[in-house]
């Protein structure tokens, strides 16, 4: 191995290749292929039911691909799934926390269970609060919160332990416009740290905060590269106008 | 980890509106009343007698009768319809029916019938009411004879009389059965059902999920769902024995160390099981569908209502799997007999062998991955 392959390998944080998912007939992750680099701002974009919560799923080591292989911070999905898991973070789209704990009963709990020492654990606590502005919420109860506030909270759950990559899981749904960009904020400070940041959605006009963006149709990669491109070569105005061009012969929705 | 798995868990349950009353509460609201109205002692049983001999003796009868202690004489008549209406609109449980020469055929022919007719819609009840109105015409017929006995100057033919003796409940008190099956429920209910839920509601929530993408050990998880309710499970049981003791004067005569030792792994069983159910109901609403139909059965195999000993042989077979079956046997034993923990050896054997089966089956059904 030369010194440029090593280089290209270490800046890898997730590599697929033909990764498939199966649910009995159903095809819900069809052969796809793709790398995303350390610090990237990586999205997947997809209408309801294109398979992207399944391809996350198994890049989480949460389920089992069928076929194919994937690399996720150094280790194989198929086997190390509980290696990658103390490397990883990631946000459900349904925000799970625990609403009868409060603010900082839910951080303690995942940075503890992440190993994390008592002492950093009430740093990072504060830290993150200020972060958030959420001094004077520390004693709140989880389901007093709104709902952009959960939202917030539980990204900065998922980093609480500043893994190497984090997944979010159409992290924005649910939420109004305002609360959208701060969110997006939150994303790029965190992109600015290093953390690699995989990200699904189906919201096109977030694509375009996106470095690069992978679409998917009926569990297949119909294209992937920078917002700009993509515009670029299918001469579209916006992020949307691309994806109505590919999704045109879709099957699903 | 469990350090910050324990806390959380303990935080729920004490912030949970319900169970922590539910559980200082149940004991003493089931134990007030349960015992009471699972008694198989039937008192209050509604009587009517046909008297159509109105003679001293007819009277005697139904005075001692009345004297009995277990029955309500609602009515005493001479119309056999007005008898049938009652039983049929359920005013009466049974009725007695003396004939109308009862008292001279008696003394001539030195023989009569009497006839008895029970309600059996509520069988406990006929069954029961049956038995107690015969002791009692029996009773009456031996005063009978006796005294002509004496009248005929004969001496009396030589009879033999029974008298049982009911070792370790010598008063017979159905409360001393049904106490120490109180306190198998509530130990099943706090101790394998309550933990069951708890991480089927994880899982409606999406939590579980968050946790599962987390580098947390399975081992951990699981034991963090079950010591709280362990710690609850054995609160609950100290009440009850307290409550008990309280209220019915009633504690064990064997040794309380015992008592607890085989709760725990009785304890330890339930929450295996619980857990296995857990793993794979994916609702709430499933897992408790599933749980009432396993508890049915565990209650019905094990002995509780009904002696094992009745059941056709592939009940009894089946009953083993019943870790309900061993420790009722076992709170029984040590509650009313004092039994040591060699005498029950064979209970403890089985509860470990379901404990064990129950959690490996448990520890290896639950997946931090899905298919």
């Amino acid at each position: 191995m030369n010194s440029t392959a090593y280089n290209y390998q270490n800046d890898i944080s997730i590599r697929t290749e033909g990764l498939t998912k199966r649910f009995g007939n159903f095809t819900a992750v069809d052969n796809i292929t793709f790398h995303v680099k350390k610090g990237e701002i990586f999205g997947f974009l997809g209408a309801n039911g294109a398979g992207k919560t399944t391809a996350i799923k198994m890049l989480c080591g949460l389920s089992k691909p069928t076929s194919g292989i994937a690399m996720v911070a150094g280790y194989d999905v198929a086997t190390q799934a509980e290696h990658i898991k103390k490397n990883i973070g990631y946000m459900s789209q349904k925000f799970a926390l625990y609403d009868d704990l409060k603010v900082w009963e839910n951080m303690r709990l995942y940075a503890g269970i992440y190993g994390m020492k008592e002492k950093i654990i009430a740093y990072r606590i504060n830290e993150i609060l200020m972060q958030l502005g959420f001094e004077n919420e520390k004693n709140t109860f989880v389901k007093t919160l709104p709902i952009g506030w959960k939202q917030k909270l539980a990204f900065s759950i998922s980093i609480i332990h500043q893994p190497e990559i984090v997944f979010l899981d159409e992290p924005t749904g649910g939420v109004d416009p305002a609360a959208r960009r701060q969110f997006w904020e939150l994303i790029y400070a965190t992109a600015e740290k290093g953390i690699t940041v995989f990200v699904t959605t189906h919201y096109m006009d977030e694509a375009e905060y996106c470095n690069r963006i992978c679409m998917l149709v009926d569990g297949k990669i119909v294209a992937l590269d920078s917002p700009k491109k993509l515009k670029d070569t299918f001469s579209a105005q916006n992020i949307d106008k691309v994806f109505r061009l590919l999704a045109r012969n879709t099957n699903r929705t | 980890m469990l350090k910050f798995l324990l806390e959380k868990e303990f935080k729920q349950f004490l912030r949970n509106r319900f169970l922590p009353k539910f559980v200082i509460i149940f004991p003493f609201a089931i134990l007030s009343i349960f015992p009471l109205v699972t008694s198989t002692e039937i008192k209050n049983i509604r009587l009517c007698v046909i008297d159509r001999d109105h003679s001293p003796y007819s009277m005697r009868l139904i005075e001692k009768i009345k004297s009995s202690g277990y029955f309500i004489l609602v009515n005493v008549t001479t119309n056999e319809t007005k008898a049938f209406e009652l039983i049929e609109s359920n005013k009466i449980d049974i009725f007695l029916e003396l004939p109308q020469h009862f008292e001279s055929s008696l003394i001539k022919e030195k023989k009569t019938q009497l006839m008895i007719s029970a309600n059996a819609v509520n069988g406990m009840k006929a069954g029961l009411g049956t038995t107690y109105l015969s002791r009692v015409i029996d009773d009456f017929n031996n005063d009978i004879r006796i005294s002509f006995l004496y009248r005929e100057k004969k001496t009396p033919i030589s009879t033999f009389v029974i008298t049982p003796f009911y070792r370790f409940n010598p008063l017979m008190k159905s409360i001393f059965n049904m106490i120490p099956a109180i306190l198998v429920m509530l130990m099943a209910v706090v101790c394998g059902f309550l933990p069951a839920l708890n991480i089927v509601s994880e899982k409606e929530n999406g939590t579980i999920e968050q946790l599962n993408v987390t580098p947390v050990n399975k081992f951990m998880l699981i034991l963090s769902k079950l010591i709280p309710f362990w710690v609850v499970g054995f609160i609950a049981l100290s009440i009850c024995i307290f409550v008990a003791w309280l209220f019915y004067d009633f504690f064990p005569v064997g040794s309380l160390i015992n008592l607890y030792v085989f709760s725990a792994v009785f304890v330890l069983a339930m929450s295996g099981f619980g857990l296995v159910i857990s793993n794979y109901a994916n609702s709430i609403q499933q897992a408790v569908f599933i749980i009432f139909f396993f508890v049915l059965t565990f209650v019905f195999l094990s002995g509780l209502y009904t002696p094992a000993a009745n059941m056709p042989e592939w009940a009894q077979i089946l009953s083993y799997i019943s870790p309900l079956k061993y420790i009722i046997q076992v709170i029984r034993l040590i509650y009313l007999k004092g039994s040591g923990f060699f005498d029950m050896l064979p209970q403890f054997i089985g509860l470990s062998i379901l404990a064990l089966f129950f959690n490996t089956w448990a520890v290896l059904s639950y997946r931090k991955r899905y298919l």
